[in-house]
């Protein structure tokens, strides 16, 4: 078992070195981030995310997300979804922003399964897509059993 | 489990441009669809999936949720005053019913 989600690691730190892109472990967090990307490249930076170093309770993860943008009709920021690597349903959220949100920040809080990265992709009114990661080290998981 | 009710909280009043943060909390178990019962089988998934914050009828905010999400969920976001009017706040659950709050904003 720890053998096997190893193995995925490395294949997919692998993946990420051949193709330069954000790879996860989790296949199907792999999945949710290629249809959001589709085939199109993204950029690090301009999306921030902020959350805990240290989780001790998975259930409940405070998450803030923010990306900069002057929030107006010709340049905004259509979207932020956020995607938790080895959680059972990698998708966690994907807010929707107008230009009269005035700041494309949006605050929730998230179930972390354990010890994991999260990443957040931004999409521009432009089309183009920033992204970031953060790791959260969980202490007790978050996804009942 | 009982209707829930939602909470929001934000400013009743705001000058035109200023940037106001609402917050929004709604009581619901968020049933993941992974958790088992005392009876050892897995608790069919329940959550609220949608929610969507208008303006005047305009939507100018809107979050999908996916079983992640905590319990209880908040949601905070934020929005530029143009004019005075109302909000109206809307949770949609997986099975249609779809929970509702409303709020006054006053632009100076």
């Amino acid at each position: 078992m720890r053998a096997g989600l190893a193995r995925r690691q490395v294949f997919a730190i692998a993946v990420a070195g051949l193709f330069g892109k954000a790879a996860f472990a989790s296949p199907l967090a792999q999945a949710e981030l290629d249809k959001i990307l589709a085939g199109r490249p993204a950029k690090e930076g301009v999306v921030k995310l902020d959350l805990p170093a240290i989780a001790e309770n998975g259930l409940v993860v405070p998450l803030n997300v923010e990306a900069d943008s002057p929030m107006t009709a010709a340049s905004y920021v259509r979207s932020i979804a956020i995607i938790a690597d080895t959680n059972p349903n990698p998708l966690v959220a994907t807010f929707r922003f107008t230009p009269a949100s005035g700041r494309a920040a949006a605050s929730t809080r998230i179930r972390l399964a354990e010890t994991q990265n999260i990443i957040a992709i931004a999409e521009m009114s432009d089309g183009t897509l920033y992204t970031t990661k953060a790791e959260v080290k969980v202490t007790i998981g978050g996804c009942g059993g | 489990m009982p209707t829930p009710i939602p909470r929001v909280r934000l400013p009743a009043t705001a000058k035109k441009g200023e940037i106001i943060e609402i917050k929004t909390l709604i009581a619901h178990d968020m049933e993941n669809g992974q958790r088992k019962g005392a009876d050892g089988q897995i608790v069919p998934r329940k959550i609220i999936k949608l929610f969507e914050a208008r303006f005047n009828d305009a939507l100018v905010f809107s979050a999908d949720w996916h079983p992640s999400i905590s319990a209880n969920p908040y949601q905070s976001f934020f929005y530029r005053a143009d004019e005075s009017g109302s909000f109206a706040f809307a949770w949609t659950d997986d099975d249609g019913s779809i929970y509702k709050a409303a709020a006054k904003l006053t632009v100076a």
